[in-house]
């Protein structure tokens, strides 16, 4: 694994991260995170009565994402409102924040979790969800614990962290496969599992385990920055 | 969010699987009996009706000219769609797809892509200007399970006997000639796989029923790629969580899940 990346990072090595909490005083919650160049915004509203009311539940609040990117995030500009890419990515935010929030005490309710890349440079659903499990902490809903996401890339046959734009372009060999993942932090669930390329099944194994110890960063981060604002 | 499975059979199914028992007898890794044919249409390039159980999907493959996307100018174009229409289930209805009819088309479009199955470079006919799209329609038939595999299989079966359409002498499509095949590997083609989870039980290809009683799924596209087994995507869905067990365990199964499924459809694939 002596691959050389274009950033001069190490194979492990994550981008600089930044996290802030309380970073929109209209919401309930939010917050800010970045892996290098990728830059997440998020704010919670709720919990706050659901409407329509038909998709009410009794039983518990819902939890409802929406990601999308803003449209000069990107180079060619990003056409306003959702696409099939924004929907499935925040339906499968939603699933990856699912687990550790507890809203039986909200029945009828809604968390609204707003999500938009201010800057993207790949990677952007997993800055999306850390910075989503710190503004859902920062709102005091109840959770059982954070979610930490990241990206593990496969470049031909080398594995790498953290997969820049550069990095997701990639050409040769096996060519270029990104598996974003997002887990509750010091478990072994996970709660995001996303694919693209060509990888073999046992490479798959060793991603996992690359991706806990980048997740164990991601959490002191996120721990660094809560405590912050408490501060 | 509609409760179609009572909390009654949920939990009659919770506890079956805890046993590795089902409804129908399965173990909980069988699938159901697989039937492929094709020429649903002798107006598409290529067309497969694909059986699993009672689920039944058909996949047709229309070739059009048109543009080549700004980032791949020496290649063709690739499109997958699907409506889940009314006739196929009377939880279908018309009007702007739901997240399932979204999410199904963008998870067999992925297995194929990445899997590299179609020579998309041989599709150009003027580099730069003019190049073929390979449109993939998805329609489900009848609704009982499992249609994001049983997809994948139908898209590719149609894929394996598309014909590429002829260009007549002022360059407009000669939809009555079709002269050679679709460019395609001889080696690989992506087959997918769901697995669900309900409590701690992982079972594969469920009913309509099973599968709306389960907590969390994961799809997985595979292929051969270099004789060797390729994990093409992936996508977990749903509220509960996987844990790295279940996760290394799927990693054994998978190659010989793809090998017993492959050597199904050979059987109906035309000589």
């Amino acid at each position: 694994m002596a691959i050389k990346r274009e950033s001069g990072r190490g194979a492990t090595e994550i981008r600089p991260m930044m996290a802030k909490v309380g970073v929109i005083p209209n919401a309930d919650g939010s917050a800010i995170f970045a892996f290098g160049d990728t830059v997440a915004i998020a704010a919670v509203y709720g919990p706050r009565q659901l409407h329509p009311q038909h998709m009410q539940d009794p039983s518990t609040g819902i939890l409802r994402c929406n990601y999308d990117l803003l449209s000069f995030s990107v180079s060619d500009r990003k056409k306003p409102g959702p696409s099939r890419r924004s929907q499935e990515i925040s339906k499968v935010t939603e699933w990856a924040l699912s687990p550790v929030v507890d809203l039986e005490g909200f029945p009828n309710t809604v968390i609204d979790v707003q999500i938009y890349i201010l800057q993207a440079d790949a990677g952007t659903r997993t800055a999306g969800i850390n910075a989503a499990s710190l503004a859902l902490a920062h709102a005091g809903i109840p959770m059982r614990n954070l979610i930490c996401s990241i990206s593990v890339g496969k470049l031909d046959k080398d594995l790498v962290v953290d997969v820049d734009k550069s990095e997701e372009d990639f050409k040769g060999g096996e060519g270029p496969t990104d598996f974003p993942i997002a887990k509750i932090a010091n478990t072994d669930e996970y709660t995001l599992l996303q694919l693209d390329g060509k990888i073999q099944p046992e490479v798959v194994k060793k991603i996992l385990k690359i991706a806990d110890k980048a997740c164990e960063e991601v959490y002191e981060v996120q721990k660094k920055a809560l405590k912050e604002v408490v501060q | 969010m509609a409760m179609l499975t009572s909390n009654l059979t949920i939990e009659t199914l919770r506890k079956m699987f805890a046993e590795g028992k089902r409804f129908d007898g399965r173990g909980l890794l069988d699938h159901r009996n697989l039937e492929v044919s094709f020429d649903v249409s002798n107006k598409a390039e290529g067309s497969a009706r694909v059986k699993l159980g009672k689920t039944e999907v058909i996949a047709g493959v229309k070739l059009a000219l048109g543009t080549p996307y700004p980032d791949s100018p020496d290649k063709g174009n690739l499109v997958v769609s699907s409506d889940f229409l009314p006739l196929a289930s009377p939880r279908f209805e018309l009007g702007p797809p739901k997240f399932d009819a979204i999410e199904l088309p963008r998870l067999v479009d992925r297995a194929i892509r990445e899997s590299h199955m179609i020579e998309l470079d041989k599709l150009v006919v003027t580099p730069k200007e003019k190049v073929w799209t390979v449109y993939i329609d998805l329609y489900p038939i009848n609704d009982d399970g499992c249609l994001v595999d049983a997809a994948t299989i139908a898209a590719i079966a149609a894929l394996k006997t598309a014909k590429v359409p002829g260009i007549d002498k002022e360059g407009l499509v000669d939809y009555e000639n079709h002269k050679i095949a679709l460019p395609i590997s001889k080696e690989t083609a992506p087959i997918s796989f769901t697995f669900y989870k309900l409590g701690n039980s992982i079972i594969m290809d469920p009913t309509r029923e099973e599968e709306e009683a389960c907590e969390a799924k994961v799809t997985w596209g595979i292929s051969k790629w270099n004789k060797q087994y390729m994990i093409n995507s992936c996508q977990k869905g749903k509220m509960a969580v996987f844990t790295k067990d279940e996760i290394e365990k799927m990693m054994d199964i998978l190659p010989d899940k793809f090998d017993e499924i492959n050597e199904k459809l050979k059987k109906f694939l035309p000589k």
